[in-house]
C-alpha cells in the first residue's frame, strides 16, 4: 500500500471536514494524518491528508471527494515532487546527567528548545515525516513526558 | 420585502414551482405550518408517518421528473425521513427534505426532540445545509433545488432551526441566479471519446446496449430508441432503466442480473461490446464481477465520473449527459444491418422473456401481474414494494413508457411502494396508479391507507399474499435447507414446531379486506384463479382508492435466478 498525500481546497465552513472524513471512514479507511487551516482567502481552507490504501479504492475515494459540493479542488501528490513538513513538540525529562546528550541531539536534528524548567525541556522540530520519526526515536530513551505532532502539510515543488 | 423565515421558506417553495408538499407537523415547525395554513399555491398532504412523506415525495419525483419535497419536525420527525432519503439517494432521485431543528442557542445540548440531522443525513444526501441565520435562508433554498435537480440528481436536506423560522428579514429577495464555485453540473461531452465508442461499434460483431436510470433522468428515451433502431443493437435495461426502452420492442431483451431474463444475461456474457448508458453496475446486475461480460469491451456513458470504472473496468469512459451522448452517437454511427448476432439473441428470446407454470387451482402471482397488464393495456403507473412481487412486476408488467415503474432498486426499501404510489398519484393525471406489494412489505407503511382515504387519492393497492416474506423464504429454501426462520407470517414464538405450510391451521392476520374497510377503502379478495379478473375489474371500477388482495401460491419462487456471487450464465430455473 502506497502513501498518498492529498491536498484539498474546501469551503471554510462547518460540515466540510466531516464530509471528507466520512468518505474514508465509510470504507473502513483510517487517515494517517490530517491538517487543516485557512488559506490566504478566508473563505477557503486547505487540508493535507496522508493516507495509505489500495490504489483502486483510494482512486474511488478521490473521485468521490471531488464530487462533494464543499470541495473546490483535490490534488493527489502521489507522483509529484513534493515538499512535506510537519512539526513535533516534545516534552522530555530534564536532568543534569542527560541534558548535554539531549541538546546534542537537538543540534544534530536542528531542533529548538522552547522552554526549560528544572523538571523538563520542551523541544520543537520541523522536518520531513521521516526525520521527525528518527528524532522521536532518539529522544525516547531520555524520558518523553508529552509529545504532539502536527501531521503533514505539503506543497508541490512544481514551478507553476 | 419584510418576511419571517417561515414565510421566506414557503415563498421560495412557490417560486421553485412546488405543487405538492408531503409532511407532518411538530413543535419546531409550527411557524412553518402557520404559513402553510393560508397557502393556496400548493397542496399540503398530511401523511400518517414521516417516512411515508419522504417516499411520497420520492414517488412524485419519479413519476413527474420534478423535485419532490417533504417536511418534518426535528428529532424523531427528521429521523423518520432518513429511510426515505436514503432510498432516494441510492436511486438518484431529486428531492428536497426540509426539517425543523431546535433553536440555534440549544444546538448540541440534547434539547427536547433534538437530533443532529445534518450529521445523520450526511452520507445519504447529495448535500445538506444547516441554516444558521435567516439571512442565509433564501440562497440555501435556491441552492438546494439547484443541487437536487442538476447533474446526477439526488436528495438535499435543509435543516431550519425554529428561531430562524421566526426571525424577520427586512430585505428579502429570492435569488434569481445561483452559482456554486465547486459544483459545475453541466459537463461538455468529449467528442473524442464518442469517436472511440463509434470506432469500437463499427468493429463489433456482437454489440449490446445496457441502459439504466440515467437515461430516465436525462429524458433520453427517444434518442435511445432512435439509436437502437438505427444500429439494430439489442437493448437490455436495468431495473431503474425499465421504461426507457419499450418492453414490447423487438430489440428489447429484458432486464439483466439476478432475476433478469436469460436472454439478457446470455447476451451480456457473449457480447463483444457493451454500450452502457446511465447505469452503475450494481452487484445484482453483474453477478460475479470478474466474470461479467468476459468477451466485451465496455463503453460507459455517465454524468457522474465516480460511477465509471467503480465496479467494472471500462474501456471507453464518456462523462456526459445521456441525451447529449446519444445524440452524438446517432449522428456519428452508421446504420448497422441485423446479423447472426441478432438472430442468436432472438433465438434466446423465443416467444417470451419469462415463463412460469400456470395453475387452475391456485393463483400464481405472475398471472395476477399479467392480468393487470392486460387489463390496463400497460397504460398505468406501477409502484412496487420490495421482494418477490417486485421482481415479478419487473418481469411481467411490460413497461413501455418512461417513469411508469417506480421501485426502490438501490436501497431495496420495503414500505416504499404504497406512499410512492400516493406521491405519484398526486403528480400525474390520466393514468391509473397502482402499487403492487407483498403481504409483508405492504404492512410497513399501511397507515397511509388513511391518507389515501381522507383525500380520496385513487391508488389501487394490489397485495400478492403468499403469507411469507417470500424473497428471504426463497433463499432459505434454495440455500439454507428449507429452514424458514422468521419468514412465515403465520409464525411466531408460540409455534413449538412447524407442521408445514399446508397443514398449519393458524389464522393469518391481518384480514386485509377488513383493514381496508376500517380505513373506509373499498376492498376485494380473490382466492382462486377464476376470481382474479373480476377482482381486478371491481377494484378498478371504484372511483378512488381500492385494495385488491390475491391469495397466491405460498411457495412460488422467482426464476430465473443467478445465485449471489455467481456468473450471469450460471442460471437456476424453476
Amino acid at each position: 500500500m502506497k502513501r498518498h498525500v492529498l491536498s484539498l481546497l474546501v469551503e471554510n465552513h462547518s460540515g466540510a471536514l466531516s464530509r471528507v472524513s466520512g468518505l474514508f471512514s465509510s470504507r473502513g479507511y483510517n487517515i494517517t494524518s490530517l491538517s487543516v487551516a485557512e488559506t490566504e482567502d478566508p473563505s477557503v481552507s486547505q487540508m493535507t491528508i496522508v493516507v495509505y490504501g489500495e490504489e483502486s479504492i483510494l482512486g474511488q475515494i478521490f473521485k468521490q471527494l471531488d464530487r462533494l459540493i464543499d470541495i473546490i479542488n483535490v490534488t493527489d501528490y502521489i507522483d509529484e515532487p513534493l515538499i512535506v513538513r510537519e512539526v513535533v513538540l516534545v516534552k522530555v525529562d530534564n536532568s543534569t546527567e542527560t541534558r548535554r546528550e539531549v541538546l546534542e541531539l537537538c543540534s544534530i536534528f536542528g531542533a529548538r528548545v522552547l522552554s526549560t524548567v528544572p523538571s523538563n525541556l520542551v523541544l520543537e522540530l520541523t522536518g520531513a515525516t521521516e526525520s521527525i520519526n528518527d528524532f522521536i526515536q532518539m529522544i525516547k530513551p531520555y524520558g518523553i513526558r508529552g509529545l504532539v505532532r502536527s501531521g503533514a502539510t505539503a506543497i508541490s515543488r512544481s514551478r507553476d | 420585502m419584510k418576511k419571517t423565515g417561515a414565510q421566506i421558506l414557503i415563498d421560495a417553495l412557490i417560486r421553485e414551482n412546488v405543487k405538492v408538499l408531503f409532511g407532518y407537523p411538530g413543535g419546531v415547525v409550527i411557524p412553518i405550518f402557520d404559513v402553510i395554513y393560508e397557502t393556496k399555491e400548493f397542496t399540503f398532504v398530511l401523511t400518517r408517518h414521516e417516512q411515508a412523506a419522504a417516499h411520497a415525495a420520492d414517488g412524485y419525483a419519479r413519476a413527474t421528473g420534478e423535485v419532490g419535497v417533504c417536511l418534518a419536525t426535528s428529532g424523531p420527525g427528521a429521523t423518520n425521513l432518513i429511510t426515505g432519503i436514503a432510498t432516494a439517494y441510492l436511486d438518484s432521485i431529486p428531492m428536497v427534505a426540509i426539517t425543523g431543528q431546535v433553536a440555534t442557542p440549544l444546538l448540541g445540548t440534547d434539547a427536547f426532540q433534538e437530533a443532529d440531522v445534518v450529521g445523520i443525513s450526511r452520507p445519504i444526501t447529495k448535500h445538506n445545509f444547516l441554516v444558521r441565520s435567516v439571512k442565509e435562508l433564501p440562497e440555501i433554498i435556491r441552492k438546494a433545488f439547484y443541487i437536487a435537480s442538476t447533474g446526477r440528481p439526488g436528495p438535499v436536506l435543509v435543516d431550519i432551526p425554529v428561531d430562524v423560522s421566526r426571525a424577520v428579514l427586512d430585505d428579502y429577495q429570492y435569488p434569481e441566479t445561483v452559482s456554486i464555485r465547486s459544483y459545475n453540473p453541466v459537463v461538455e461531452c468529449d467528442i473524442a471519446q464518442i469517436d472511440k465508442a463509434v470506432e469500437l461499434l463499427s468493429g463489433s460483431k456482437k454489440p449490446l446496449i445496457f441502459a439504466g436510470g440515467g437515461v430516465n433522468h436525462a429524458g433520453a428515451y427517444e434518442e435511445l430508441r432512435i439509436f437502437a433502431e438505427k444500429t439494430n443493437i439489442p437493448v437490455t435495461t436495468s431495473l431503474m432503466g425499465m421504461g426507457t426502452f419499450p418492453a414490447e420492442h423487438e430489440l428489447f431483451i429484458g432486464m439483466p442480473g439476478m432475476h433478469g431474463a436469460k436472454t439478457a444475461n446470455y447476451s451480456i456474457q457473449e457480447a463483444d461490446l457493451i454500450l452502457s448508458i446511465g447505469v452503475r453496475f450494481d452487484d445484482r446486475v453483474t453477478g460475479f464481477v470478474a466474470n461479467f461480460a468476459p468477451n466485451a469491451s465496455i463503453v460507459h456513458i455517465d454524468i457522474d465520473p465516480v460511477t465509471i470504472s467503480k465496479i467494472v473496468k471500462v474501456d471507453v469512459p464518456v462523462v456526459a449527459d445521456a441525451k447529449t451522448a446519444l445524440r452524438l452517437l446517432i449522428e456519428k454511427s452508421s446504420a448497422r444491418p441485423k446479423n447472426e448476432w441478432n438472430t442468436k439473441v432472438s433465438g434466446w428470446k423465443g416467444e417470451k422473456l419469462y415463463t412460469y407454470t400456470s395453475s387452475e387451482s391456485v393463483i400464481k402471482p405472475q398471472m395476477v401481474i399479467e392480468e393487470l397488464y392486460k387489463f390496463t393495456g400497460g397504460n398505468a403507473v406501477v409502484a412496487t414494494e420490495v421482494g418477490q412481487h417486485q421482481m415479478w412486476t419487473a418481469q411481467y408488467f411490460r413497461c413501455n413508457a418512461p417513469r411508469t415503474l417506480l421501485t426502490s432498486g438501490g436501497l431495496g426499501t420495503m414500505g416504499f411502494g404504497l406512499p410512492a404510489a400516493m406521491g405519484a398519484a398526486m403528480g400525474i393525471d390520466g393514468k391509473p396508479v397502482m402499487v403492487i406489494g407483498g403481504d409483508g412489505s405492504i404492512q410497513m407503511n399501511i397507515q397511509e391507507l388513511a391518507t389515501l382515504s381522507i383525500n380520496n387519492i385513487p391508488v389501487k393497492i394490489i397485495i400478492l399474499n403468499n403469507t411469507f416474506l417470500g424473497m428471504v423464504r426463497q433463499w432459505q429454501e434454495l440455500f439454507y435447507d428449507h429452514r424458514y426462520s422468521s419468514t412465515c407470517m403465520r409464525g411466531g414464538f408460540l409455534c413449538s414446531s412447524c407442521v408445514g405450510i399446508g397443514a398449519c391451521k393458524k389464522q393469518y392476520v391481518p384480514d386485509f379486506v377488513a383493514v381496508a374497510k376500517g380505513y373506509n377503502i373499498a376492498a376485494f379478495r380473490a382466492e382462486t384463479p377464476q376470481q382474479v379478473l373480476q377482482v381486478i375489474k371491481d377494484g378498478f371500477a371504484v372511483n378512488g382508492p381500492a385494495l385488491m388482495e390475491f391469495i397466491v401460491s405460498p411457495e412460488e419462487n422467482v426464476f430465473p435466478m443467478v445465485p449471489a456471487g455467481k456468473s450471469l450464465d450460471d442460471i437456476l430455473e424453476g
